[in-house]
């Protein structure tokens, strides 16, 4: 029974919900010791509600029983990354500098979640604020990919993901800046979606890179994630940023998807996410996903973004700048971690005593990037020009998008690779964001869906969907009917 | 605490030196909420009480901004001549300070709303001169921090410091002059006058407060000297903490003497923030910085630009109000004031008043009398100025309603004025209060007369004789005891029927 409940997917558990079969308590249950089991061995959460997550369940399940009307995934059990504000509950982006800080407010993701039911079992592993692609930056241990515990889950959203492919949570959120939801879900065979951004409100997810950030639904199916997209989509107020127009109707694609038809269907190829760096395993799964899909009945052709080749650079330089700005508050002034406040230091060494303990190498490495970037006289150089290639990058993405109506690539180089085997090269590192970074450029949706197993090493691969702003549906029509012509490709033995 | 600083004789600075001036005005905008957030806009209250995760910058927390502050702006831009800009966009000025809850400031960079334009500013002699408006865009206030222990109430030497973040998020115009040149002994006048007609323009707005001892009107002036010589640009100095009118005529005044004394002696003047001390009229150098302060600004990104569409700017036009200068021309035409009336009124910031009293019902005269003479004199014996005296232009006239219906002689309205100056309620509730009435009870009053005549019997004799300017001691007399509540013309008249 509970091997079932842990294994079936987000639509089947609601239904079972819904119908009586099973009680959301019961299905939490089920996932809380699932997380006990195997939690030390993955280190997918930093903090585990189980109280609130049986309240919660608890009241699913009256409502259920009192006929009331619930929402679609209403008692499903969710995991929610660590960059999200829940009130009362400890929120640490993974970072020692806010360590014990209990958020007096919920995110507008956290509540449109509570609201439609959903049951929040705590809050997952990343790396330091959503800096990094592996979770190893996270000040409180690496997450373990499942797949394989030598090797790291992906990044940020590392613990979202992992939880996934571990069967800790059937459902996820993670935010995606520079591929932080679609990476993750690449390495461990699950799927994640970033949204066009504004899409989802920032309202409450701690800032890295405010005109990057995008949050976003993860989940092991395609029809799984477009139901957490549809409640936590939508204009928020509270968000200037936000696109104050219907959600794509995601739900109703991914269900056509799933005829298995693509008949007519425009596919382009970017011919700049290949060559060099790429493992043959992710290639020839590529090529594998590209037969697929022509199967299905759709037209693919290649197509070249040149300025696709300045993305990595442009974004390692707008990314720092915003965060040099965003992190600022982190002053050991208001809230978190407060160190060197004996009575003989001025406020300035405080707050320099602290920023020193509280942030990890790589987030000073960015600060100090960003706050280089920013400076006046280097202004224009850096900060100036990376604007200048995101306009082309949009721009390339306009054009692909006159002859296409999707575009796809390898959403990243490689297949997971062993932690700590990149920890001390961060250009490595940051190539493992190759393919995801130009539509947090652009703002425009992509998402990752697994195209298998490599044949080099066995370990997932992830196929990336890329749409233009607004047409989110489009790719998870696609990927509703790829997955579906794919078939199961197994998953991790815990 | 203020080290001696050598001065120069003012009128030696002016023979020497061309000052050139530079205004930056900050305004705190008295809408609802705050300028990115929902929070109430209140002054004071207790601490850290009209807060929100936006405004004590918390994590995740994002702003939104407030429409009625871009109202105020586009408001104050066509008021000032400015041009409204069609795009412009919020930037980050990024500095570490305990008070600013997210280590930078939301304000408006190289894109501001309103730019380009002028106001015309009359000096005491009538003397009209115009002050180039370089900018005026938005951002917002800080938080306040009490520095508690240590000499200076300064951060530097305290032993702890308490934040208020209430301030934090309120919305802010800030008004920024082109270089003020040309006005050379005038300069502080300038100065002063330049802050008078901008406080007078926003209270006519309706925008702001403009209390500049609440700090809803806050003024920085720049000021350097060219040597006339070379007619070489001096460097400049920026003082702040210039809390009122005076202060701000008196801080330019400082600064143009030290800085001529500074360059006298050989000496070149440091380019820096300074502080006036009201209580010395001097300016003292700020904290040092050890470098120089690189603000970082950028585009904010959590924030959409602004784009004013030129209906809503026409449409926003149609809303200013008759403004200062407008008004003054009017009023002088209709009640046919000489310029130089005209002049003193303004000097002694009594025309709104009037203007104010005339409009709730009294009549001009009136009402210039009230103010010009009784209320003029009250508030110079409080040493305020007059608009802070605690009644308002309603009231006058209500007080002068209540003389012209004969319920009210002038003594007892002047004692029910002096009853609203003590905080005791409105006219009404003095009156009521303190038993203020005209005696008309004639039978009263003969009663009073009677004996007033017999206590002074050899007036009362000179009155019979037909010495009828003698009634003059007996009609005192009569008011006196009747504690002035009488009505003074009628006892005259009593007193000359019964020794008639
Ligand atoms: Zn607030």
């Amino acid at each position: 029974m509970t091997n079932d409940l842990i294994h079936a997917t987000a639509a089947e558990l609601a239904a079972k919900i819904h119908s009586g079969e099973v009680s959301s308590v019961e299905v939490t249950q089920a996932h809380l010791d699932r997380i006990a089991a195997t939690d030390e061995r993955v280190n997918a959460f930093l903090h585990v509600d189980t109280e609130g997550a049986l309240a919660q369940a608890r009241k699913v399940d009256e409502d259920v029983k009192a006929g009331k009307q619930v929402g679609p995934l209403a008692g499903v059990p969710l995991a929610l990354k660590d960059v999200m504000t829940t009130e009362g509950v400890p929120t640490t982006v993974g970072s020692k500098i806010l360590e014990g800080w209990l958020p007096p407010y919920d995110a507008t993701v956290t509540r449109k979640l509570k609201e439609a039911g959903v049951v929040i079992l705590g809050k997952t592993n990343m790396d330091e604020f959503a800096m990094g692609s592996s979770t190893e930056n996270s000040a409180y241990g690496p997450t373990h990919n499942p797949w394989d515990l030598d090797r790291i889950p992906g990044g940020s959203g590392g613990g979202s993901s992992a939880a996934l492919a571990a069967h800790q949570a059937p459902l996820a959120i993670g935010t995606d800046t520079g591929g932080s939801i679609r990476q993750p879900g690449a390495v461990t065979g699950t799927v994640g979606v970033k949204p066009t951004y504004g899409g989802v409100s920032r309202y409450g997810l701690v800032a890295f890179s405010s005109s990057l950030d995008q949050a976003g639904p993860c989940a092991r199916t395609v029809l799984d994630a477009a139901l957490l997209h549809e409640i936590i989509a939508g204009y928020d107020h509270m968000d200037s940023t936000s696109i104050n127009a219907p959600v794509p109707p995601v739900v109703a694609a991914a269900r056509e998807g799933l005829s298995g038809d693509l008949s007519g269907l425009r596919i382009g190829v970017v011919t700049q996410f290949s060559g060099e760096g790429y493992q043959q395993g992710v290639l020839r799964s590529f090529e594998a996903a590209v037969s697929q899909l022509k199967e299905l009945g759709a037209e693919i052709a290649d197509v070249s973004c040149p300025s696709f080749d300045y993305a990595l650079p442009a974004y390692y330089l707008i990314a720092p700048s915003e965060c040099s700005s965003n992190l600022a508050r982190f002053d050991a002034m208001r809230y978190g971690l407060r160190v060197g406040d004996d009575g003989t230091r001025s406020t300035e060494e405080v707050m320099s005593l602290t920023r020193e303990a509280g942030f990890g190498p790589e987030v000073k490495r960015r600060i100090m990037i960003g706050t280089y970037a920013l400076s006046s006289g280097y202004y224009d150089a850096y900060y100036g020009s990376a604007q200048k290639v995101r306009t082309l990058i949009t721009q390339d993405f306009a054009k692909a998008f006159e002859n296409f109506d999707v575009l796809i690539s390898p959403t990243t180089p490689t297949t997971a690779f062993k932690i700590g085997e990149r920890a001390n090269d961060p250009m490595a590192m940051y190539k493992a964001d190759l393919c995801t970074i130009p539509a947090n450029l652009a703002g425009t949706p992509a998402m990752s869906v697994p195209s298998g197993l490599s044949d080099e090493d066995g370990l997932p691969v992830g196929l990336q969907i890329m749409a233009p702003a607004l047409q989110d549906h489009r790719m998870y029509r696609v990927a509703a009917a790829y997955e579906a012509a794919r078939g199961a490709f197994g998953g991790p033995s815990l | 605490m203020t080290s001696l600083v050598e001065l120069m004789d003012y009128d030696e600075v002016v023979e020497k030196y061309d000052p050139v001036l530079g205004l930056e005005v900050h305004v705190e905008l008295h809408t609802n909420t705050k300028m990115f957030c929902g929070c109430a806009n209140v002054f004071g209250g207790e601490p850290n009480t009209n807060t929100c995760p936006t405004c004590l910058g918390l994590p995740g927390s994002l702003p939104v901004v407030n429409g009625k502050a871009v109202e105020s702006a586009i408001r104050i831009g066509l008021a000032l001549n400015c041009e409204i800009a069609d795009w412009c966009r919020f930037a980050r000025k990024n500095y570490f300070y305990p008070d600013m809850p997210k280590n930078f400031q939301t304000s408006q960079y190289d894109e501001p709303i309103a730019f380009n334009g002028w106001l015309d500013v009359t000096l005491d002699d009538g003397e009209v001169i115009r002050v180039e408006i370089e900018r005026a865009h938005m951002e917002e206030d800080t938080g306040k921090s009490l520095h508690v222990g240590g000499a200076t109430g300064r951060i530097h030497g305290a032993e702890h410091s308490l934040l208020d973040y209430n301030r934090a998020g309120v919305p802010l115009i800030e008004i920024v002059t082109k270089m003020i040149p040309g006005t050379g002994k005038r300069a502080p006048e300038v100065a002063r006058a330049y802050v008078t007609a901008l406080r007078d323009l926003l209270k006519a707005l309706d925008v702001s407060d403009v209390r500049m001892d609440q700090g809803s009107l806050r003024c920085d002036a720049n000021v350097s000297l060219s040597p006339k010589t070379t007619g070489e640009l001096g460097t400049r100095t920026e003082t702040k903490n210039v809390n009122s009118l005076r202060s701000v005529e008196r801080a330019v005044r400082f600064e143009m003497t030290r800085q001529a004394a500074v360059l006298e002696s050989g000496g070149s003047v440091t380019q820096e923030t300074r502080h006036f001390d009201e209580s010395s009229g001097s300016t003292s150098p700020g904290r040092k910085k050890e470098t120089a302060e690189d603000y970082r600004y950028f585009p904010e990104p959590d924030l959409v630009p602004i784009a004013p569409s030129r209906e809503w700017v026409e449409e926003l036009r149609g809303t200013l109000p008759e403004l200062p200068w407008e008004r003054r021309a009017r009023i002088q035409k209709e009640w046919n004031l000489t310029d130089e009336v005209l002049r003193d009124l303004v000097n002694a910031n009594a025309l709104d008043l009037i203007i104010a009293t005339v409009e709730a019902g009294a009549k001009p005269d009136e009402a210039r009398s009230w103010w010009v003479s009784y209320l003029a004199q009250q508030a110079n014996a409080k040493g305020i100025e007059l608009t802070d005296l605690a009644i308002t232009p309603a009231q006058v006239a209500r007080v002068v309603e209540l003389v012209n219906s004969g319920a009210l002689t002038n003594k007892l309205a002047r004692e029910a004025v002096n009853g609203v100056l003590e905080g005791e309620g409105s006219p009404d509730d003095v009156v009521e209060k303190r038993g203020l009435k005209v005696v008309s009870d004639d039978s009263a009053l003969e009663k009073a007369v009677d004996e007033a005549l017999a206590a002074q019997p050899d007036v009362a004799q000179k009155i019979r004789d037909g010495k009828i300017q003698a009634a003059g001691a007996i009609v005192g007399a009569v008011m006196k005891a009747t504690k002035g509540q009488a009505d003074a013309a009628r006892v005259r008249e009593i007193v000359v029927a019964r020794c008639s």
